[in-house]
This record gives C-alpha cells, sequence and structure tokens, in this order.
C-alpha cells in the first residue's frame, strides 16, 4: 500500500525541497550537538579512558605483530585507536536512534515523522544527521590520540572520511533497526549489555583476530561474521590510506540492509509502531 | 458545472476506523466528520481513544480497518499530499527546548520543504498570529506553558494547514491561558477558514456553535452540533448530555457482559 502510494506522492515535492528537508534535520542536529555539550564530553572520554587506562595496561600483556595495514611493529595504543572511533560510532547511532524513538516527552519522533515528506527520505536524513556527529566526535578524539602519539598518516585523515561516513551510516540504521523492532531494549543499560558490549568485545577491536582463532575457532567465526569487526578494518585500513575490500563490501552490505529493515519497521503498514505503542489515549 | 463542489469536501472523514491493541480494542467502528472552518470538539474522557485516533490520522500508525481522508486525500494511499494540508499540535511536548522559538519553526519548515525566504515570511506571520513576536531569539526553556502551547500552535500553522488537530492542547494551563487559547484558535479556524479538531476532556470547553463528538470506550456516542448532541440526549446541557450517553453506554455494557 505505503509503496504505491509514496510513489504517488513523489512528485509533489522537488528535489530542491527534499535537500532543504535533509538540511533542516542537519541542521538540528547539529544545533543539538551545540547546546548539549555533556554529551559531547562523555562521548569523548569513554574511547580516552579506554585508550589512556586500558591500553596502557595491556600494553605490556598483548603485543601485536605485523599485521596489515601496519608495516612495522605498533603499540597496543595504536591498534585499539580504530576499533576505539568505531565504538564511538556505535554507541553514537545506537544512542541517537534510541533517544528518537523513547524521548516520547519530547515528541520529537512524531514531529519528523507527521512531515509530509516520504518516511524513507525523513530516516534517511535522520541518519545522515547522526553519523556527521558521530565523525565530528571521532576526529576530535583523533586529535587528542595524536597528543598521545598515535599517529596515521596525513592522507589517512582524508581517506578516514569516507570510511566514517560509511561506517557511522551503518551502526546508526542498526541502531534504529534494533530501536523499533526490540520492545525489551527501551534503557540505554539493556542496549549496553545486549548490543554494544557484544558487539565490541566480540569484533577485532581490542585484540587481532588470530589471537582469538587461536584460543577459540567458533568465537573467531562469531567475530568474523560481526559488521562491528568489518566497520573496525574499515577504519583502520583507511586510516593507514589503504581499502579493506571485505570490510568495505560487508560495511556497504550491511548499511543497505539494516537501512532496508529499519524503514520497514517505521513503516506504519508493517505495525511495529503500533504493536508496541500503548498510549492512555 | 464542477462534478462536485470543492467547498464541500470535508477537512476530515473518518470513516468506520476501528483499531486494536492486542486483544484491547481502541477504537470501534469510528466516523466522524470535520468541516471546513467549523470548530469541532472531541470529548472523550481519559482512555476513550483520542490519541489512538490522533497516531492514526497523522500516520503514525497504520489504519487496519476504515478509511481518513484529509480534503478528500486518503492517508494510506497519498500520505504526502493529506499531512501537507494537517497541522498537529500533540499532547506530548513537540518543541526542543534547548533551541530558539525561530530555530524550533525553521526546521518545522524545513520538514515540509518550505524555502528559507519564504519560512522568514511564514515565521512572522504566525508568531505575530500568537503574539509572540518579541519571544523570537528566547530559547524554549525560558517560556512558560501557556507560551509553549502557543508556540506549538504557531508550529502547527506554520505551513499554512487547512485541518488543524490539537489534542489535549490545555493540559497543565491555567484558566487564563486556557481561555486565551481557546479563543485563539477558535478565531482561527473563523478568520482563516481552518477546520479544528480539538481533543479534550474537558467539557466547558465546547460552546455553543461548535461541532461535537462523543467518544466514549473507542465508539462514538453522539456527533453533530451542540444543540442537536444536547437535544437529543434529552440532558440539560452538554455535560448533563455527556453523563447520560457514557453511563447509558457503560450500563448496557455492564448488562451485556454480567
Amino acid at each position: 500500500m505505503t509503496a504505491a502510494g509514496e510513489a504517488m506522492d513523489r512528485h509533489s515535492f522537488s528535489l530542491a525541497q527534499y535537500l532543504i528537508c535533509l538540511k533542516g534535520i542537519v541542521w538540528r542536529e547539529a544545533l543539538r550537538f551545540i547546546h548539549q555539550r555533556e554529551r559531547f564530553v562523555s562521548a569523548l572520554v569513554r574511547p580516552l579512558v579506554w585508550l589512556f587506562i586500558f591500553a596502557a595496561g595491556f600494553r605490556q600483556v598483548l603485543g601485536v605483530s605485523i599485521i596489515p595495514p601496519y608495516e612495522t611493529y605498533v603499540l597496543y595504543e595504536v591498534y585499539i585507536a580504530p576499533g576505539l572511533i568505531a565504538m564511538i560510532q556505535l554507541f553514537n547511532g545506537m544512542q541517537s536512534s534510541l533517544t528518537m524513538v523513547y524521548d516520547r516527552e519530547t515528541g520529537g519522533m512524531r514531529t519528523l515523522l507527521v512531515s509530509p515528506f516520504p518516511r524513507w527520505w525523513l530516516l534517511t536524513s535522520k541518519l545522515l544527521a547522526g553519523t556527521l556527529v558521530s565523525v565530528l566526535q571521532a576526529y576530535a578524539f583523533l586529535v587528542i590520540a595524536w597528543f598521545w602519539e598515535i599517529e596515521a598518516p596525513p592522507l589517512g585523515y582524508l581517506a578516514l572520511l569516507p570510511a566514517l561516513l560509511l561506517s557511522g551510516f551503518m551502526l546508526g540504521a542498526l541502531g534504529m533497526l534494533i530501536s523499533s523492532l526490540i520492545k525489551q531494549l527501551e534503557n540505554f543499560a539493556g542496549v549496553m549489555n545486549f548490543v554494544i558490549f557484544p558487539m565490541f568485545f566480540a569484533s577485532s577491536a581490542l585484540y587481532p583476530l588470530w589471537r582469538v582463532k587461536e584460543s577459540s575457532l567458533f568465537l573467531y567465526y562469531v567475530c568474523e561474521l560481526n559488521p562491528f569487526t568489518h566497520a573496525t578494518e574499515l577504519i583502520r585500513f583507511a586510516l593507514y590510506e589503504q581499502v579493506s575490500w571485505v570490510s568495505l563490501s560487508v560495511v556497504l552490505g550491511c548499511t543497505v540492509a539494516f537501512l532496508f529493515g529499519a524503514i520497514l519497521a517505521y513503516d506504519p503498514a508493517r505495525g511495529f509502531l503500533a504493536r508496541r505503542n500503548n498510549p492512555a489515549g | 458545472m464542477k462534478p462536485f463542489d470543492l467547498a464541500q469536501i470535508p477537512a476530515l472523514e473518518i470513516d468506520s476506523v476501528s483499531h486494536r491493541y492486542g486483544v484491547r480494542v481502541a477504537l470501534n467502528g469510528v466516523s466522524l466528520t470535520v468541516r471546513q472552518s467549523s470548530f469541532t470538539v472531541l470529548l472523550g474522557l481519559n482512555g476513550a481513544g483520542k490519541s489512538t485516533l490522533f497516531s492514526l490520522i497523522t500516520r503514525l500508525y497504520a489504519i487496519r480497518s476504515g478509511q481518513i481522508r484529509i480534503f478528500g486525500h486518503n492517508v494510506a494511499n497519498e500520505p504526502g499530499a493529506a499531512l501537507s494540508k494537517l497541522g498537529v499540535v500533540f499532547q506530548s511536548r513537540a518543541l526542543d527546548v534547548d533551541i530558539s522559538v525561530r530555530q524550533n519553526l525553521m526546521y518545522h519548515a524545513a520538514l515540509h520543504g518550505i524555502p528559507s525566504k519564504r519560512t522568514n515570511e511564514l515565521i512572522a506571520q504566525v508568531l505575530d498570529r500568537v503574539a509572540m513576536t518579541d519571544r523570537s531569539l528566547d530559547r524554549v526553556r525560558n517560556l512558560s506553558i501557556g507560551q509553549m502551547r502557543r508556540i506549538e500552535i504557531a508550529r502547527a500553522l506554520l505551513h499554512q494547514p487547512r485541518l488543524l488537530l490539537l489534542d489535549e492542547p490545555t493540559v497543565g494551563l491555567d484558566i487564563k491561558a486556557r481561555a486565551d487559547i481557546l479563543d485563539h484558535v477558535r478565531r482561527l479556524s473563523m478568520i482563516e477558514g481552518i477546520g479544528v479538531l480539538w481533543a479534550t476532556h474537558l467539557i466547558d470547553e465546547a460552546s455553543a456553535g461548535d461541532d461535537v463528538v462523543v467518544l466514549h470506550k473507542g465508539s462514538v456516542l453522539a456527533h453533530g452540533g451542540l444543540g442537536e448532541v444536547v437535544g437529543k440526549s434529552g440532558g440539560a446541557d452538554l455535560r448533563d448530555a455527556f453523563n447520560r450517553l457514557t453511563g447509558a453506554a457503560d450500563q448496557d455494557e455492564l448488562e451485556s457482559t454480567g
């Protein structure tokens, strides 16, 4: 029903109007970002704690052999930096998608969804806006990490941008999909336990996968199948001016799948929202 | 000769709409119309189904049975055309309190694809209409609840809708602010010819000349001009009529179940 409906509607807005809508959504996210400095600071402190404390402590324990994209032995801090960037994006993706839905007090989601633009466009714009915020956070982290002697080649910082956009988009779409499907994950603690921690630990963010393979073959396969691993590797390779084609394909594929799933989930005809909500009035 | 007169299309037409949450029936065959430039009061206690009805009209939930049309555009088939004619003031606060009044309105304009130059004109217009021009640069957080309501109404009117829905818009307001808002929206519907659907549980918000819809436990018990609804029920006034209608419905329900 909706597909036909939106096809009929499509010509009622010009391309310029679609861009006005996108610009407005991004602009509002930027304003929120400016006004919620605590959120920005806490998003930055989290990876820095890992970098300054965890990595320092494990530096002596975990040696990292030479694996691509690195050409020399690297310190543990250097190894985990890309994983921490992906973690920033994972948190950001989960947070922005969840607040969007569960922040009933502000009715922000309703305001967005009564817009006459097609819903897929609204959700995609919203995701892009959240991704841009996470990209800013990632670069802020890299600036601080640079003083901690985590230095990538200068062009790596540029090559990182498309990788960050893509991985941020994938993780944001995942957050949106999860928030629309699973009622039990209403609070952030649930998301931490059941999504963020498993994804983060069962990935290549903290340890190279060959090490995981040595201890558990099963876990190794789990890590290989985890999209977060590929987000991390995409970022890691990009930072060193290389492309991990496997990770790029996985991230691209997952982005399309998650986004498609989220759009379906927010389609009123599928009724996920209707099934979950139960308003008093 | 035109096949039908444009002025005769109802602003909102709800045709035998039902909705349930699991086994609980929230709306049961609801039909009602809001005429153009009419002020229609949707009267119902908490839990009557008002918010569910609003969620269906605004396309937050899919319409499973029945039809909803806004100026003849079916919400399910032509959501864009239908929603572009609709302005909504939700019960939950929908403004971003951290940013200014003006920024909130600009965001809303973008969600309707309005170019920035036109946006500026429209913002000036709606703020003037709700007498809040001097507060446009203030952060929403610093406004009183009554002022926030006025801004929410301004926001809902920004894209010049022909139908305005308000879900319990006077909740949390003092008597003076309540009267102001009510008076204001009433004038809007009269002067600008906007069809208004005003959902409330406060009976005294309806007055002579309004259309009234009594919604109780998901069913429409009465629909028509205020005088007509009161007359048919045999009550002395609307409060009496409301109590008679809902009391009789509850009695029927008791008898059929027990």
